[in-house]
C-alpha cells in the first residue's frame, strides 16, 4: 500500500508536532523581539539546558524501564549542596568547614557523583531485590536524602565559592562555556551506553518485557540497580553544575527538577511504559521546554501563566505521542 | 425469518502497509456453530473485531436479521445481541466474578439523584446466571484466583445474560484442559439448542469436526468459501487453508539418540502442590516428548530446570557433571535454552526490533574490547537466521509485534539458535501458529536433533506429541507417571492412562 502525498505529510506533523510549533513559536519570537537571536540569548539557552539535560539523561533510564525516579530533585540538591562544602573560599566568612582547604574540583565533581550513586545503589536494590515499585522506592529515597542533606548542612545556604569552582559554569573553551560541553560529554556517553553496550540493550529489553529478559538471561536486577546508580551519579554531576553556575547551593537546591525531566523526557518520546526512547529524545524534549520558556519571556507573558503553557504543551504533546501507537490498531 | 441470522458482506479493512481482509463475506445460519478456519494471519480475528466493533471496517456491511446494521463500537454491538469471548481474556482479576459480569451495567437502586450499586440483586443474578451455563462457584470470588477455564465460563455467563443471539468464540480452546473444552461445547450445545448463533475459531481440527455445523475458510485476508462441516475431512480443510495439499504434517523420524547428555534427579518445587521428585534423563539428538493434562505441571518443570521457578531439592547433571542453576544465566551457561510456553508473555518484546529480539541472548558473547557491541558480527547472525528459518519481514530492524504468531515464533527459535545451547527446552512450541509455520518449526526440531542438540519438547496436541517425539514421558499431577520408549507403544491411549494416574 502506498501513501499518498497528503498522508505522509498529516503523518509527518502528527509525528513532528510539537517541533513544528516550537520552530513557529521561535521564530515568531525571534522576529517581534529584539534580542532573541543573539549569540548571548542562545548560549544563556544552551547554559540552562545544560544540567537539565544530564538529569533528563538520567531519568530516561529509568523510564526505559519503565520506572521512574522521583528522588533526582533531592539527589540534585544534595549533590549541589556536598560540592559547596568541599569548594568554599579560605577567607569566606561562613565557610562550612572553616579549617579545610578547598579540594580539586575535578576530584569533587567525582566525590558528589560517587555518593551520589551509593544513594542510587539503595533505591536500586529496593527496585531490583525487593520488588519495591520504582515510583515509592525513590519516593522514599527523596524523603532520604533530603533529611540527610538538611542534617549535613544545618540548611544554611553555601555560597564564598573558589574561582575554579564558579569557572566551571563561567569559563569557556572554544567560545562555548565547559558547562555545556559537560553536558555534550555526557549526552555522547550516555547515547554510547544506550546504543553501544549490552548494557543498553538490556535495559531497552527490561522495558520492554521483564519477564521475557530474564527468561532470555538478562541480569535483571544487577542492570536495574546499575541505572539508578548511573541515574543518581548523573543527579549529583547536575548539582555540582547547578551549583557551579548559581555560585551558592541550599538545600532547596534541584526541587521539582525530576517532574519536569520526566516530563521533558516523555515530550521527547521516551515512552513511560517502557521500552522506547533516545538520547535525542532527551534533548528535545529538553529544548522544547527551554526554549518554550525563553520565547514566552520575551514575548512579555506573565511568568505565572508560563506555567499553564508548559502544562498544556506536555498534554498536547504525550497526545500526539501516544498516536503513534494507538493509532496502530 | 431471514435465511440468515447475520450476515457481512464485502469486508475490507486495510493497515498501515498490509491489507488485512480484502472482500470478505460470512453467512451464520440460525442457531449453528459456525467455525471460522484459516491459518494465522489469515484475518479471522480481524473480521470478528470488525463485527464486533473493535475496528473500523474500510467497507462492508453488516446484515443482522436481514436488515442492515452498523457496529461502530463494543457497546452497540452488545445492543443488537452480538457477544465476544476473546482471544485473549481481558477481564479484571482484582475485582469479583460478578463486578466482572456487570462491568459496564451495574445494577443500581437510587433515591433521586443518587444511585449507588446494588450489590444483592448483582450477587443474585450472577448465581443464576452462572448456573445457566451449569457453573457453581461463589459470585464474590475474586476472579483472579479462578483457572483459566473457569474465567471462560464467566466470560460466557456474560454473554449469556447480556441475552446474546450471536456469540463470537475466538480460540477459546488453546489454553484449556481437556476436561474444560467438554464443559465448554457442553455450553455450545446448550445455547445452539437455545437458538443462539455461534462463530467458533480455533486451529483444532478435531474440535471442528465435533462442533461445528458450518465452516468457513479464509486465507491471506479472503474468502475461500463456506461448507457443510460433515463434508469436509480434516485433510481437505487443511489443504483449503494453506491453498495446497500438505502431504505429510510430521516429517519423518530419523534420529539416533546418542548418550545422556542431560540428567535431572529427584527434583522437586518448593510449591508442594507443584513438580515433586521428578527425575528422567535426556539423550543427545533425541527429541523428549513431555505430555499430561493442562495443570501437570510440566512448564513448571521445565522453568525450574532453567531457573526462573524454585527448586527445593534434586540435582542436574550436564555432561555427567553436577550443576546448579539459580537464575536463567547459569542454565545458559551450562548449555540450556528455553522457548516459553506464554509467547507474548515471557518470550518476545514487543516494542523492539526483530534484531534485538534475537540478540538479547547474544549481546554479552560479541563484543569488542570487552564491552562494545560487535554489530557487525550481530547483524550477521541475525540475517543469517531470518534467512535459515525463512522469517517473513522487510529487514531486522521490524517490529516484533508487526509480525505473524508463527514469524514471532521463529524469531524466539532464532534466538537460541544463536546462542547455541546442547539443551533446547520447547514448551508448546507450535500452540497458536498456523499449520505451514508449524510444519517448518517441525523440520527446524529435526534438523538440531540431527546435528546431536538435544531436544524436549513439551506439547498438548497429542498428534504433535505423538508424531514428533522419540520418546515420551507424562506427566500427572506434578508426578512423572510413565516413560513409552518404544514406538508401537505411542498411542493416544497409552498417554491418557499415564495422564490421569493422580
Amino acid at each position: 500500500m502506498v501513501k499518498t502525498k497528503q498522508q505522509k505529510i498529516k503523518d509527518f506533523i502528527i509525528n513532528n508536532g510539537v517541533i513544528i510549533v516550537m520552530f513557529i513559536l521561535v521564530i515568531y519570537t525571534g522576529f517581534t523581539s529584539k534580542n532573541f537571536f543573539t549569540t548571548n540569548n542562545f548560549m544563556n539557552i544552551f547554559m540552562n539546558m545544560s544540567f537539565r539535560l544530564v538529569i533528563a539523561l538520567g531519568i530516561a533510564g529509568c523510564v526505559i524501564t519503565a520506572g521512574c525516579d522521583l528522588s533526582a530533585g533531592r539527589m540534585i540538591g544534595f549533590g549541589g549542596c556536598i560540592a559547596g562544602t568541599l569548594l568554599q573560599r579560605m577567607d569566606y566568612s561562613g565557610k562550612f568547614f572553616p579549617n579545610m582547604k578547598p579540594l580539586n574540583v575535578f576530584l569533587v565533581a567525582i566525590i558528589v557523583m560517587l555518593i551520589c550513586a551509593a544513594f542510587g545503589l539503595v533505591t536500586g536494590f529496593f527496585i531490583a531485590y525487593l520488588s519495591v515499585p520504582p515510583f515509592i522506592a525513590t519516593l522514599a529515597m527523596m524523603e532520604i536524602v533530603y533529611g540527610i542533606n538538611m542534617i549535613y548542612t544545618n540548611a544554611t545556604p553555601l555560597g564564598g565559592y573558589v574561582k575554579e569552582y564558579t569557572n566551571v559554569a563561567g569559563g569557556k573553551f572554544l567560545g562555548i562555556n565547559y558547562l555545556i560541553w559537560i553536558a555534550v560529554l555526557v549526552a555522547v556517553i550516555t547515547w554510547f551506553i544506550f546504543n553501544m553496550t549490552r548494557h543498553g540493550k538490556y535495559m531497552y529489553a527490561i522495558g520492554g518485557n521483564a519477564q521475557a529478559a530474564e527468561v532470555a538471561g538478562v541480569p535483571v536486577k544487577l542492570t536495574l540497580i546499575l541505572i539508578y546508580m548511573k541515574a543518581a551519579a548523573m543527579y549529583g554531576l547536575a548539582g555540582f553544575m547547578l551549583g557551579a553556575k548559581g555560585g551558592g547551593a541550599s538545600v532547596a537546591l534541584g526541587l521539582g527538577y525530576e517532574m519536569e525531566a520526566i516530563a521533558a523526557c516523555t515530550i521527547g518520546g521516551v515512552s513511560v511504559t517502557g521500552g522506547r526512547g533516545k538520547v535525542s529524545s532527551a534533548l528535545i524534549g529538553v529544548a522544547v521546554f527551554e526554549l518554550l520558556k525563553t520565547a514566552l519571556q520575551y514575548l512579555g507573558m506573565n511568568p505565572n501563566a508560563q506555567y499553564i503553557a508548559i502544562g498544556v504543551v506536555i498534554f498536547i504533546a504525550i497526545s500526539l505521542d501516544i498516536r503513534k501507537y494507538v493509532a496502530k490498531k | 425469518m431471514a435465511e440468515y441470522k447475520l450476515e457481512l458482506k464485502g469486508i475490507c479493512k486495510s493497515f498501515p502497509g498490509v491489507k488485512a481482509l480484502d472482500n470478505v463475506q460470512l453467512s451464520l445460519r440460525p442457531g449453528t456453530v459456525h467455525a471460522l478456519m484459516g491459518e494465522n494471519g489469515a484475518g479471522k480475528s480481524t473480521l470478528m473485531k470488525c463485527l464486533f466493533g473493535i475496528y473500523k471496517m474500510d467497507a462492508g456491511e453488516i446484515y443482522l436479521d436481514g436488515e442492515k446494521i452498523e457496529v461502530n463500537n463494543p457497546d452497540e454491538a452488545m445492543k443488537h445481541g452480538i457477544a465476544m469471548v476473546h482471544q485473549e481474556l481481558q477481564p479484571v482479576p482484582a475485582r469479583s466474578v460478578a463486578e466482572n459480569l456487570y462491568l459496564g451495567r451495574f445494577p443500581t437502586k437510587s433515591i433521586g439523584p443518587i444511585k449507588w450499586i446494588d450489590h444483592k440483586t448483582m450477587y443474585q443474578e450472577t448465581e443464576k446466571w452462572l448456573k445457566e451455563v451449569k457453573m457453581d462457584f461463589d459470585p464474590k470470588a475474586q476472579l483472579g484466583t479462578l483457572s483459566i477455564g473457569q474465567m471462560q465460563s464467566v466470560e460466557i455467563a456474560k454473554a449469556v445474560s447480556q441475552q446474546a443471539k450471536v456469540v463470537i468464540f475466538d480460540e477459546p480452546t488453546s489454553s484449556l484442559s481437556d476436561n474444560e473444552v467438554e464443559v465448554l461445547f457442553r455450553i455450545m450445545n446448550d445455547l445452539r439448542e437455545k437458538g443462539v448463533t455461534m462463530v467458533y475459531i480455533s486451529h483444532k481440527m478435531d474440535e471442528i469436526k465435533r462442533i461445528a455445523d458450518d465452516i468457513t475458510i479464509m486465507r491471506d485476508g479472503t474468502y475461500v468459501g463456506t461448507w457443510p462441516a460433515a463434508d469436509m475431512t480434516t485433510d481437505q480443510i487443511i489443504a483449503k487453508m494453506i491453498g495446497r495439499e500438505l502431504t505429510n504434517v510430521y516429517p519423518d523420524k530419523v534420529n539416533s539418540p546418542g548418550d545422556v547428555i542431560m540428567e535431572v534427579k529427584n527434583l522437586s518445587s518448593i510449591h508442594t502442590k507443584s513438580f515433586q521428585d521428578v527425575s528422567f534423563k535426556l539423550r543427545k539428538g533425541e527429541i523428549l516428548g513431555f505430555g499430561g493434562l493442562v495443570g501437570a505441571q510440566r512448564t513448571e518443570l521445565m522453568e525450574g530446570i532453567f531457573g526462573i521457578r524454585g527448586v527445593a531439592s534434586g540435582e542436574i547433571y550436564m555432561h555427567g557433571k553436577k550443576i546448579k542453576i539459580k537464575h536463567p544465566i547459569d542454565a545458559m551457561n551450562a548449555g540450556i535454552g528455553l522457548i516459553t510456553e506464554d509467547r507474548r508473555g515471557n518470550g518476545i518484546f514487543g516494542c523492539l526490533s526483530i534484531k534485538d529480539n534475537v540478540g538479547i541472548s547474544i549481546y554479552n558473547k560479541y563484543l569488542k574490547a570487552g564491552f562494545v557491541l560487535n554489530h557487525k558480527r550481530i547483524n550477521g547472525i541475525v540475517d543469517e537466521n531470518i534467512k535459515k528459518l525463512r522469517i517473513k519481514t522487510p529487514s531486522m530492524k521490524e517490529h516484533i509485534a508487526n509480525l505473524s504468531g508463527g514469524n514471532q515464533q521463529k524469531v524466539i527459535v532464532s534466538r537460541w539458535l544463536a546462542n547455541d545451547p546442547d539443551v533446547l527446552i520447547m514448551d508448546e512450541p507450535t500452540r497458536g501458529i498456523d499449520v505451514g509455520a508449524k510444519h517448518e518449526i517441525y523440520e527446524i526440531m529435526n534438523e538440531l536433533a540431527k546435528q546431536g542438540k538435544a531436544i524436549i519438547m513439551i506439547s498438548s496436541e497429542m498428534s504433535e506429541l505423538l508424531g514428533m517425539a522419540d520418546r515420551v514421558y507424562v506427566m500427572c499431577n506434578g508426578k512423572l507417571t510413565g516413560e513409552i520408549q518404544k514406538p508401537e507403544d505411542m498411542t493416544q491411549a497409552k498417554v491418557m492412562s499415564f495422564a490421569t494416574q493422580f
